[in-house]
């Protein structure tokens, strides 16, 4: 259970970010979904108290993550490539995440085993430093380092984008599989909304900080959410 | 077309990230700047009567002549070592609308503007007047000399350039080149050939017969056209513009396993320090520094002076500690929000860094056993600075360290380079160096020699035996700090 009660964000005098009050229970996938400059990577580093929230808190399983460390053991994620260690070998840090997860090599190659589809045979073996991958096979390793040690929270900023189609349904898949046991919670942002409706039983909608909407996944969301983000659009063409 | 790319190296200088931050620094080049323009300034408008003062007889002009070589020589070494051409700005302006000849010669124009170019100038322009002033030579023929010079230190400016781009990936191929400077130069020596007054003779040519000067002129064009050609056909993304992949280095430092939990960490540290040039060139750094000693050590200056051996035992021993704990962790700044959001308990991660430093304090101290050879009270004061630096140094530089908010990049060279530096570099130097300085020369004044080095030695020890404190304690110190090293570490900059 994640729960965000007041938070907000100010840089400026200009408030970024605005929620007065999300819960997101245990086992969910909660897609977030905005402009740029909605708030959604503010939120996800305010989650991992990266960033200082102006008010409020978060707490991340009863536990207020600015204040103690110790939702890190359980929650893991990949926001941008600030999170790779550009010097490694992506074997090295999948091993390196390993030893933080307290996974040994063997618990690490078992997990890496059921991603050779995922990785295509472009990042395994290749002695090559992360720092020299293409974008798109970086986030690859960020994401599946996001999942070494069965966390119970995930939270991946704009997995689908600089992926390429077939590797784009795979992490479908993956995200899929994950969140079909309802024991890891799933917190992903896109801007792809095929992709998040598909994978997520929950789309939460920010606009310039603000929740505007809050879905449960069905049939209609697309519909819903490709009506929402034309509305300007819609207006402009009335007018 | 010119007066807009300048106008954008115009912006990209004012509008830096780091232009406010870095003043101060900006401040001490600016004086750096202008020392070594008022001493070549004083050089060449002293070299005239200096020489007729020490060399009676000898023509001044003839004399420089033949140790213009050799200064050609030290100009390229300097250069070689400390200019580059930016190529790297022009990629933007590959997909624009302009020719590739014109951003070619832009950057090789601007090139000119370097300060080393305007070094030389301050001896040949008043060197000239001087002789123009004394009309041993016609007016005609120093101009033309001097235009000569100017050629040649032009020359030298664009050849460095092309030796840089032939050289710099692979700096073992510079060791023929080296080596045939050093047989050239040992020739001169011994007199057996003396291609400096060779190089004189040649330009004193130019005295008899001005046209000449046309020569070096032709050199620079040749050079300029040399680098044209090159600079075009490498614009391309998958030329120099890229940087070349190589093949990774997969040591695993396994032997730290023995550390248990810290192991991982230790692991990445030495990953980080073997496989990125800047920490790796301060491990050769520090390995160079051990000879510091030779300095002080047999000089008859020192030897009353135990105290200054103080500061030279603290230097031998800590030169890593000080080049990397300064750092620290502006070097992990590149993956700083990993380490945050990644199950890393601040307090491991700072003793991990601790150790590994302790480590260096170590092994230093080892290889500096040699200084027996001085007399058992250096390798004492040797000894205990180690300790010294083990048990204060060490925490005092971790804290520093949460002051830090500059980022490093990894991957460039350490010379002459002030990435990262901050006033808290410049501030966590004075405790370092004179504390224990200060200690021991109160105590060997008023009660003896053995007490002072005994008390550096005991608060070492003290410092060693808190060690676990004093890091919760900067581990909370880093936490309360994290949000702005986060920020700080985010933005690129000089």
């Amino acid at each position: 259970m994640i729960t965000a009660t007041n938070l907000t964000k100010v840089y400026n005098g200009t408030k970024v970010l605005n929620i007065e009050h999300l819960d997101i229970p245990t086992g969910q996938s909660l897609g977030l979904v905005g402009n740029n400059g909605a708030g959604k990577t503010t939120f996800f580093s305010m989650l991992l108290d990266l960033i200082q929230p102006t008010t409020g808190n978060i707490f991340n399983h009863e536990i207020t993550v600015s204040q103690n460390e110790e939702w890190k053991e359980f929650t893991s994620s990949f926001i941008d490539e600030s999170f790779l260690i550009g010097y490694l070998t992506p074997e090295e840090y999948f091993y390196f995440i390993g030893d933080l997860r307290k996974q040994n090599k063997a618990d690490v190659d078992t997990l890496l085993s059921t991603f050779e589809d995922f990785f295509h045979g472009e990042i395994l073996g290749k002695r090559k430093y992360l720092r020299d991958l293409s974008k798109g096979n970086q986030k690859k390793v960020g994401i599946v380092a996001a999942l070494i040690g069965s966390p119970k929270v995930i939270i991946l900023d704009e997995p689908f984008a600089n992926l390429d189609p077939t590797t784009q349904i795979r992490l479908k898949k993956i995200i899929k599989d994950l969140t079909a046991q309802k024991e890891t919670t799933i917190l992903i942002s896109s801007h792809d909304l095929i992709h998040i409706t598909e994978v997520c039983e929950r789309i939460v909608v920010l606009d310039k900080g603000d929740l505007v909407k809050d879905l449960m996944t069905s049939t209609a969301t697309l519909d819903e959410l490709e009506t929402y983000f034309s509305k300007d659009l819609t207006l402009k063409e009335q007018a | 077309m010119f007066k807009r790319l300048f106008s954008l190296e115009w912006k990209s200088f004012f509008r830096s990230a780091s232009l406010g931050k870095s003043i101060g620094l900006k401040i001490l080049m600016g004086f750096l700047g202008l020392y070594f323009t008022a001493a070549f300034l004083m050089f060449g408008i002293g070299l005239y009567p200096l020489i007729i003062e020490y060399f009676p007889g000898e023509e001044p002009l003839y004399l420089v002549n033949r140790f213009v070589l050799a200064w050609l020589v030290l100009e390229l070494a300097y250069r070689f070592l400390l200019q580059n051409l930016p190529i790297m700005d022009i990629k933007p302006l590959m997909l624009l609308p302009i020719n590739k000849r014109k951003v070619v010669n832009f950057v090789l124009l601007k090139s000119l503007y370097s300060f080393f170019n305007f070094l030389p100038l301050l001896i040949i322009i008043p060197f000239g007047i001087y002789n123009i002033y004394k009309q041993t030579f016609s007016t005609a023929t120093i101009l033309a000399w001097m235009v000569a010079m100017i050629g040649l230190t032009l020359s030298v400016n664009f050849a460095n350039f092309i030796i840089k781009k032939n050289f710099t990936d692979n700096i073992k191929a510079l060791i023929p080149v080296v080596a045939s400077i050093a047989v050239i130069a040992g020739l001169d020596y011994f007199k057996i050939f003396e291609s400096s007054v060779w190089f004189g003779k040649g330009l004193n040519l130019i005295l008899e017969f001005p046209f000449l000067a046309l020569i070096p002129i032709l050199i620079v064009i040749v050079f300029y056209k040399w680098n044209q050609k090159d600079l075009e056909s490498k614009f391309y993304l998958d030329a120099t513009l890229k940087d070349e992949v190589k093949d990774a280095n997969t040591n695993e430092f396994l032997w730290t396993r023995r550390f248990g939990e810290l192991a991982p960490y230790l692991q990445l540290d030495l990953k980080m320090i073997w496989r990125n040039k800047r920490p790796k060139t301060t491990v050769y750094i520090s390995i160079l520094f051990l000879a510091y000693g030779l300095i002080f050590y047999g000089n008859d200056a020192y030897q009353d002076m135990p105290a200054f051996f103080i500061f030279v035992g603290i230097f031998i021993t800590g030169i890593f500690m000080i080049n990397f704990g300064q750092f620290i962790p502006a070097w992990d700044a590149g993956y700083y929000p990993l380490i945050m959001a990644q199950n890393i308990p601040l307090k491991k991660y700072l003793t991990a860094k601790a150790g590994l430093i302790t480590f260096s304090v170590v092994v230093l101290a080892i290889l500096s056993t040699p200084y027996l050879y001085y007399g058992w009270k250096i390798f004492l004061i040797n000894m205990i600075c180690a300790v010294y630096n083990i048990g204060v140094n060490i925490p005092i530089l971790l804290y520093a360290g949460s002051f830090n908010r500059k980022k490093i990049d990894l991957d460039k060279s350490p010379f002459m380079n002030y990435q990262g530096m901050g006033a808290t570099q410049w501030i966590v130097g004075l405790p370092l160096m004179l504390m224990p300085l200060l200690i021991f020369w109160i105590i060997n004044k008023f009660i003896s020699f053995e007490s002072a080095l005994s008390v550096l030695f005991v608060l070492g020890l003290v410092g060693l035996i808190l060690r676990n404190r004093a890091i919760n304690f900067i581990a909370q110190r880093y936490n309360r700090q994290k949000y702005a090293m986060i920020e700080g570490f985010k933005q690129s900059g000089e």
